[in-house]
């Protein structure tokens, strides 16, 4: 039973996300989050200001439901099948993550200088959240697709655009790492 | 029943983004330091397990579960939309740590900040459709 309360290790959680992959396909759908961002938009009726959000947002409810799950998924995952939430991450990030100011780096799932409820106060943390998910939804939609539409399906599906869209998630993610976060942090 | 289906899928997927750690938003930062094989590792071995279901699906035209053709729609042929794109995403996704599956995950969990970055990566798809015909695509 430990192994189910510790976290799981790569060569398990790779084959589930996989067979979510098949399962979706097996039923007729494709593997793609970041769609749900735009039906979204539609639902709340930015179908008035842009022609990109006119379509039948019904048609995308079974993905709607996915979003249900993966919430309901993500609250059995954290108060039933675990102990505890620490992510031991590599010694040396941890001693990075302490010298930009993050002190709970090993110790929690999330850093608690931006998720935490006392971000809500604190308008650095709130501003990085905020311009962190601005940059998601735009960038996701430009590339048409995400980690799950391009990374997963994309590439298993030996599509060059998804590896072009792949390298430029790496490009932007280093580039934020490597020479963003010494100015901001 | 098709949509307690889409349910439990959904289910499985969130509880394997919270419990591989995915929707960690230090391991986001520890991958992008090349300090840990683990996210790779998850990426990577979905991918391959990934292209081997699709190859299969394909080559033995296997219906889906409801006997229909499983279909497969090429993304549009294009550079700079991806690479743009995809660099904006990154920066988002390093910064944010979180990608648009993990982050619905989150709330799940129950830390409410995500939902700022909810809210705020609708508002960036929204300005996509607001400016999305002066990009080059």
């Amino acid at each position: 039973m430990t192994l189910i309360f510790d976290p799981w290790p790569w060569y398990v959680s790779g084959p589930l996300i996989a067979l979510v992959l098949f399962l979706l396909l097996m039923v007729g759908k494709n593997f793609g989050m970041s769609s749900n961002l735009r039906t979204l938009c539609t639902i709340c009726g930015a179908g008035n200001s842009s022609d990109f959000f006119k379509f039948d947002w019904k048609s995308q409810r079974w993905n709607l439901v996915v979003v249900l799950g993966a919430i309901i998924g993500g609250f059995i995952g954290s108060q039933f099948l675990s102990n505890d939430l620490a992510v031991a991450l590599h010694p040396n990030t941890i001693e990075n993550l302490d010298t930009l100011g993050f002190k709970s780096a090993g110790e929690s799932y999330l850093p608690t200088e931006l998720f935490d409820s006392s971000v809500f106060t604190d308008i650095k943390g709130l501003l990085i959240l905020a311009i962190g998910g601005l940059f998601v939804g735009f960038g996701t939609r430009y590339a048409g697709g995400c980690t799950s539409g391009h990374a997963i399906s994309g590439l298993s599906n030996l599509q060059w655009s998804s590896l072009i869209a792949v390298i430029g998630f790496f490009a932007g993610g280093l580039t934020m790492v490597h020479f963003i976060f010494p100015l901001i942090f | 029943m098709r949509t307690l289906i889409y349910l439990l899928i959904g289910i499985l997927f969130g509880i394997t983004m919270l419990k591989s750690e995915a929707a960690s938003w230090y391991r986001i930062y520890e991958m992008f330091r090349f300090e840990s094989f683990h996210m790779y590792g998850i990426i990577g071995s979905t991918v391959v397990l990934g292209v081997l279901i699709i190859q299969t699906i394909k080559r033995f035209n296997i219906p889906s579960f409801y006997g229909e053709p499983i279909v497969f729609t090429p993304k549009a042929k294009s550079v700079s939309r991806y690479l743009f794109g995809g660099f904006i995403f990154g920066l988002g996704w390093a910064l944010a740590g979180a990608c648009p599956g993990p982050m619905f995950t989150l709330v799940g969990a129950g830390f409410t900040p995500i939902l700022v970055v909810i809210v705020s990566a609708v508002f960036g798809t929204f300005l996509y459709g607001l400016v999305k015909n002066k990009l080059p695509h």
